[in-house]
């Protein structure tokens, strides 16, 4: 099975598509999930998700198809939203089904950490006072993306 | 040529997208930068810092000594803040 990947303005389902990486086989041992929401910290009142239409469901998928490179993986899907989100609103979705936990939950932890730092997206906040920002790139999530670097996924069998 | 801005890029310069037609001199995308922010206010706010500009050249990543070429869409945008 390949990686599943979609860019969409739709709300996701975490059953549903868990259930799609599972479906009919049964060497799956393991699905680790992550879902990242839009945090109303600050006053925040929404956030609005740009991205590059022609480009980012390809940058997307070059990301997952290094996850699956790098783990023993089953699957994979990676869904990201786009739009003007609430407080609480799903943004992304990403999930790893593998044979044992370990290589699940480290392509989790991979693919978020590629997403943030190499997918075409930008993220402005609008506050309760009106006014606006763009979302500044992080030297933690550079940093959290570079430990993945030299390519050595552990081959998890935990 | 064609050019994208995405972002803050956009919002400064007023437009998302527009054509140009850079003069020979003009070979690389740091070169580019500079004749770019010379087309008004706007494009000289987007283009204030360099570094927080990142490029794509025919939708590859590049650098600002990345030679033109035969370019058809150079694009402009922040570090990226998806996720």
């Amino acid at each position: 099975m390949s990686a599943t990947v979609r860019v969409q303005d739709a709300p996701f389902d975490l059953a549903a598509e868990t259930a799609l990486l599972t479906a009919g086989r049964g060497d799956v041992g393991a699905v680790a999930s992550f879902i990242g929401l839009c945090r109303g910290d600050d006053g925040l009142a929404a956030m609005t998700l740009e991205h590059w239409p022609t480009v980012t469901q390809a940058a997307i998928a070059i990301i997952a198809a290094e996850a699956m490179e790098r783990w023993p993986l089953t699957g994979c899907t990676v869904v990201h939203r786009y739009g003007r989100m609430l407080p609480g609103d799903p943004i992304v979705l990403v999930l790893a089904a593998s044979g044992h936990r370990l290589a699940a939950l480290e392509a989790v932890a991979f693919l978020m950490d590629w997403l943030k730092t190499k997918a075409p997206f930008w993220k402005r906040e609008e506050f309760a006072d009106g006014s606006d920002r763009w979302v500044a790139a992080k030297a933690e999530d550079e940093a959290a993306a570079a430990r993945w670097r030299g390519g050595e996924g552990v081959r998890g069998r935990g | 040529m064609q050019i994208l801005y995405f972002a803050w890029l956009r919002q400064r310069t007023g437009v998302a997208e527009e054509t140009v037609s850079p003069p020979p001199e003009v070979t690389t995308i740091g070169a580019l930068i500079a004749w770019l922010a010379q087309r008004g206010p706007g494009h000289a706010a987007a283009f204030a810092d360099p570094a927080q500009v990142r490029a794509a050249l025919d939708q590859e990543m590049c650098g600002p000594d990345t030679p033109l070429g035969a370019a058809r869409e150079v694009a402009f945008f922040p570090p990226v803040t998806g996720g």
